[in-house]
């Protein structure tokens, strides 16, 4: 079971009376690339906010790395490896691309304590370094965020994510704000992590984008896991099957 | 360097394209002010404002008059370093004045000295208890531990109770107006030391100045505490995201921000060789308006020292023309309004434009 990079059993949360996710059992293994998809309200986001520690579950437990985890807040699970691209991305807008990728975790050259120098031509070598790797087209990454596109600024904060040794990225509709062109691009990032076996959940709506980038598709209904398909034994039409309720899987049936 | 005309990934960029930094607005707005007064000088005055036409003066520039510029925005301009950092956050700090009156009035009580012309000083404070003719570095201490004392007030309300600044400071104004008035039921603290007197005496305020706007202008741009200071005005959900540790970081700003107007607190009761309750009186407001017309956004998260040590030199170059020009008081302050108000239209201006920019 060293494969596995997260795994969750029975992770429950309840606001009050409201049920957002029940019993969810998911698991994602080194390399793997796999999709949460569901309807709106169908307990995607609760589940993401449950792992990365932005809020606290109701029951359940988690297994990150090998290890069995209970983060406090959202940089402890960040620290320990997770890293996320929130739908608010997260950016300072009057700060240029190395400055937001090194935001909070600044490269110094003498340490001050909160006077740290900063070591900006080290920040700049590896932000160059991280887009590269990562195959983010940006045009000037001295330009601040507020003068770029919604594009250019999805794949900031994605490059955000890759530059440090992640474990897991997890990526929450990037692209649904975005032009055809700039979702190409995203989309092209997604590739290139997948190359170089990091591990990825994406939440998204976009049917093709799930098939062409995913290998895996865990469709999640009112709060419950109802299927976990394997892309090469679905289609598009079984999976909206799932996520609208005229199909369940088997080893799910008691769920919904 | 290829990488500043070359982007990542193949894209290219003309690095003329890039904007202006907005000092260079502020600096072009100063030389035109101070061409204006040159030019209405020779209109009306038939004298020159900034060079020497006197016969029994050498040098080629009026010096008295340049000193006057810089010594007399000086100590507000110690301020305005500490008001800067703050409105680059997002918040604001209204106390500062205040602050001012009530740290002039306590530290102004340790510096007093002993005998007035052979007669023992008796209405000193502390005349009693002999605080008399302390060493200088009593009254420093004590001064500058009263501004930080304030600012750490600030900073916790407003990083812990979430109140917004508005509120918090405010409140600050006057309560430390109050103290300032309670500390010797309303007395002047006069008398000062001669060590204590020297501080702010001569261009001594300009170097103070100088030496802590170079200072906080390369933390700014230099350290982690700047980065993190803009990321926070910027978009503080951002900066707490990214793991800012953003109360920390506010209560260090406001917490400057007092130390700085103890310093101001400081070489103003030295300079006025006394200390009164209504002292630093609006302090807040011109300091507010130096940083605003330097080109430091209300909003946050934009701004720089050297924008606001332009704005201070504005303020001079105004108060200075005026008096020059024989003009009452009354028009400075309508010029000023204006001025501060013209400002902040300008750089709401400037950032529409650079966001329609970026939606193209």
């Amino acid at each position: 079971m060293t494969d596995v990079v997260l795994r969750t059993e029975g992770l429950t949360k309840h606001y009050g009376g409201v049920h957002a996710l029940e019993d969810a059992n998911f698991e994602i293994r080194r390399g793997e690339h796999v999709a949460i998809m569901g309807d709106n309200g169908a307990g995607k986001s609760t589940f993401v906010r449950q792992i990365t520690a932005v809020e606290q579950r109701t029951k359940g437990k988690v297994w990150f790395d090998g290890k069995y985890v209970e983060f406090h807040d959202p940089l402890e699970a960040r620290e320990a490896g997770i890293e996320t691209v929130f739908q608010t991305l997260a950016l300072a807008d009057h700060l240029n691309v190395p400055d937001n990728l090194f935001l909070g975790r600044e490269i110094i050259k003498f340490n001050l304590g909160p006077f740290s120098i900063l070591d900006y031509k080290a920040m700049r070598e590896a932000t160059i370094a991280g887009l590269q790797k990562t195959g983010v087209k940006i045009p000037n990454i001295n330009n601040t965020i507020q003068n770029m596109s919604g594009g250019q600024r999805q794949c900031v904060a994605i490059a955000r994510t890759a530059t440090f040794k992640s474990k897991l990225i997890i990526m929450d509709e990037p692209t649904a704000a975005l032009g055809v062109q700039e979702t190409a691009q995203v989309e092209n990032i997604i590739r290139t992590l997948k190359e170089q076996g990091e591990p990825v959940i994406l939440i998204s709506h976009n049917m093709r984008q799930v098939m062409d980038l995913m290998d895996r598709i865990v469709v999640f209904r009112r709060g419950r896991i109802v299927a976990d398909l394997r892309k090469e034994e679905t289609d598009g039409q079984d999976v909206v099957a799932y996520i609208t309720g005229a199909k369940t899987q088997e080893q799910f049936a008691g769920a919904a | 360097m290829t990488d500043t005309t070359h982007g990542i990934g193949g894209l290219t960029f003309d690095p003329k394209k890039r904007s202006m930094p907005p000092e260079i607005g502020v600096a072009i707005a100063l030389v035109l002010i101070t061409l204006a007064f040159e030019a209405l000088g020779w209109m009306l005055m038939n004298d020159s404002f900034l060079f020497n036409t006197r016969d029994t003066v050498d040098g080629i520039f009026n010096v008295a008059r340049l000193k006057i510029i810089i010594l007399q925005v000086s100590i507000i301009g110690i301020i305005a370093i500490g008001v800067t950092q703050v409105i680059i956050t997002g918040g604001i700090d209204l106390s500062s004045g205040s602050v001012v009156g009530a740290t002039a009035m306590i530290a102004m009580s340790f510096a007093q000295a002993g005998e007035i012309y052979g007669n023992p000083n008796d209405r000193a404070v502390f005349f009693e208890q002999g605080l008399v003719d302390l060493p200088l570095i009593m009254p420093i201490i004590v001064g500058l531990a009263c501004g930080l004392f304030a600012g750490l007030i600030n900073g916790l309300l407003i990083a812990y109770t979430k109140i917004p600044p508005f509120i918090a400071t405010l409140g600050m104004m006057v309560a430390a107006r109050g103290v300032a008035k309670w500390w010797t039921k309303g007395q002047p603290v006069s008398f000062p030391t001669d060590s204590y007197a020297a501080l702010g005496a001569g261009m001594t305020p300009v170097f103070i100045f100088a030496g802590i706007a170079i200072l906080f202008g390369l933390a700014l741009r230099y350290t982690v505490y700047g980065k993190h200071t803009y990321a926070i005005g910027s978009s503080e959900d951002a900066a707490r995201m990214s793991g800012i540790k953003v109360a920390r970081h506010k209560v260090l700003v406001y917490a400057l921000a007092g130390l700085l107007a103890g310093v101001a607190a400081l070489v103003l009761s030295s300079k006025n060789l006394t200390a009164q309750a209504g002292m630093g009186t609006m302090y807040e407001l011109d300091a507010i308006a130096m940083a605003v017309i330097g080109g430091v956004s209300l909003s946050g998260g934009r701004g720089s020292i050297t924008g606001t040590v332009l704005g201070a030199m504005i303020f001079g170059v105004i108060i200075s023309g005026f008096t020059f020009l024989k003009l009452d008081a009354y028009y400075q302050e309508m010029v000023k309004g204006a001025i501060i108000v013209g400002a902040v239209v300008l750089d709401q201006w400037r950032q529409r434009r650079t966001s329609m920019r970026a939606a193209k």
